[in-house]
């Protein structure tokens, strides 16, 4: 086939995505150095420095990394026990895990309002059996967030998981065992290692997606801001586009080192080399 | 080990119970007769059911969410289609550059692609916030796109389309007559995935919405900040009946193998 041919195929969805995504991104990034028509870096100095900016990036850190770290945590051993299923069951549950990921965040999230609520079924039911006297206040609070996250993004760590078990061949446990091993010893030597790459894949997964995501901070975060609720607010009810574009910036950066960094580490720590 | 495996079995219940958990009370307080959400509901009503429809904005939002859903999709199968070739069927130097490209919209915080949009594409672009709204989701549809049709091509067999090709047949008869019926299935998958993507998208949309101009899940949203009934509950069972059917026909085309790929 002709060059030009290829190229013809190719042009369309470059152009289209140069137009409408390239150029933004781009310009948005570099009008961040410009302000009043010359160079400045004001914008980042100015978010650097600022108590109530950093607070709201220590929070969005911080309920990304618990988020994440809970994903791992849950996810790991849920992730062995379908994958070491039949054909059958672990298709129903793999289904059921998918089938919240295909659900909108807004139905979501929603959810965990009536649970978490003042009123919600959490509360009424441990006010019920007695467990404590006055209701709990946890939605509109970090751990709301974080809860409503873990939800969000747990079939996803789960998936990703039982994708890369799946392929780890059975035989290599049965050797281990032969070979004196225990069945938690083999666990850890056999799966665990074999299974990093794609909890690599899966934290970035969780981690990126905890960091920026909107919805759930959104509704059950109240008045806590996080980084994309902040970009929210200063993009449209204050207006303040350069102090926006600037978070865009960080949130772009923090993004892609994150993604850089996890690949390099998967890399090597890939048993296969 | 059977000691061992009842343990996990116990412990992947209660990870299910807290994934579905949710949104089986959401289902339960949709039929909530009373006005404000409760747990369990104090009786069986329709009320909210037809509140959905009472309630205009609802309804229009509705509408511009599959409005835009499906005319996106079709931009980007337009677009997606020949790039997926291309991509998968040739090697040329900057594939690697191009590919990067293409997927490049996930990729990219939703939130910040939203923000950049709507400093571009309706502000400096000038392009009126329905056209802004159908290409912010266009681009975030594409990478989908690509991505399940490129994998479906990648179990195509192009011997068969040399094999049509050296019988005769032109290039682009070749393709519409012998490649796209191959990958048929991988293209209705395509397009049902992408058109969840689209459907649910909050992260663009929340900026590309404006006077008269919204989707349906930024007006459940603008709804669940004024008003808690159970409506929102309503339309979550909706919704969620609507993802069962596409992903139940996911699954018989292509298998649900697609979502367990990182």
């Amino acid at each position: 086939m002709r060059k030009t041919g290829l190229y013809l195929l190719l042009l369309p969805g470059v152009l289209f995505l140069t137009l409408f995504m390239v150029i933004p991104i781009v310009m948005t990034i570099a009008s961040t150095f410009y302000q009043d028509g010359s160079f400045t870096i004001q914008g980042y100095l100015q978010f650097l420095t600022d108590a109530y900016f950093l607070k709201i990036m220590l929070t969005t850190l911080q309920v990304s990394l618990v988020t994440t770290i809970a994903c791992v945590l849950i996810g790991f051993p849920a992730a062995y026990y379908i994958s070491k299923l039949g054909p059958r069951k672990k298709g129903i549950l793999l289904a059921l895990a998918i089938f919240p990921l295909l659900t909108s965040s807004v139905v979501r999230s929603f959810s965990w309002m009536i649970i978490l609520g003042k009123k919600g079924l959490l509360n009424s039911s441990l006010l019920a059996i007695g467990l404590i006297d006055k209701p709990l206040e946890i939605l509109y609070t970090p751990t709301a967030m974080m809860i409503g996250l873990i939800h969000l993004f747990l079939p996803l760590i789960i998936i990703t998981l039982v994708g890369v078990m799946e392929n780890i061949d059975p035989d290599l446990l049965k050797a281990a065992e032969s070979l004196g091993a225990s069945k938690l010893i083999a666990f850890w030597k056999v799966i665990v290692p074999l299974s990093v790459p794609g909890l690599i894949i899966g934290s970035i997964l969780v981690f990126v997606g905890s960091l920026t995501a909107y919805t759930t901070p959104a509704l059950l975060g109240g008045k806590q801001r996080v980084i994309s609720t902040f970009l929210y607010q200063n993009a449209i009810t204050l207006n303040d586009w350069h102090l926006a574009s600037v978070i865009a910036t960080i949130m772009i950066v923090i993004t892609f080192v994150v993604i850089y960094f996890m690949n390099k580490l998967a890399t090597k720590l890939n048993p296969k080399g | 080990m059977q000691e061992k495996n009842r343990g996990l079995a116990l412990f992947t219940s209660l990870v299910f119970l807290f994934l579905l958990g949710p949104l089986i009370i959401i289902s339960f307080t949709s039929f909530e007769p009373g006005s404000v959400l409760k747990f369990p509901p104090e009786g069986f009503s329709w009320r909210w059911y037809e509140n959905i429809f009472n309630v205009e904005m609802f309804m229009t939002t509705f509408k511009t969410s599959m409005f835009v859903s499906l005319l996106g999709n079709l931009l980007a199968l337009l677009l997606g289609i020949p790039a997926a070739y291309a991509l998968s069927r040739f090697d040329f130097r900057g594939k690697g550059i191009l590919n990067g490209i293409f997927i490049s919209p996930v990729l990219i915080p939703g939130i910040v692609m939203g923000f950049a949009m709507l400093k571009y594409v309706i502000v400096v672009y000038n392009l009126p916030i329905y056209a802004g709204l159908l290409v912010g989701h266009t681009v975030l549809m594409l990478p989908f796109i690509i991505r399940v049709i490129a994998s479906s091509l990648s179990n195509f067999d192009f011997a068969i389309e040399e094999a049509a090709l050296s019988l005769g047949a032109g290039r682009l008869e070749t393709f519409f007559k012998v490649v796209l019926p191959n990958i048929r299935s991988g293209i209705i998958a395509a397009i049902l995935i992408a058109f969840l993507e689209s459907f649910n998208n909050v992260d663009i949309s929340v900026f590309m919405t404006g006077p008269g101009v919204s989707t349906l899940p930024i007006q459940m949203l603008t709804y669940v900040e004024n008003n808690f009934d159970p409506t929102i509950a309503a339309i979550s069972v909706l919704l969620m009946i609507l993802t069962a059917i596409l992903m139940f026909i996911i699954e018989r085309l292509m298998g649900l193998s697609y979502f367990t790929k990182r």
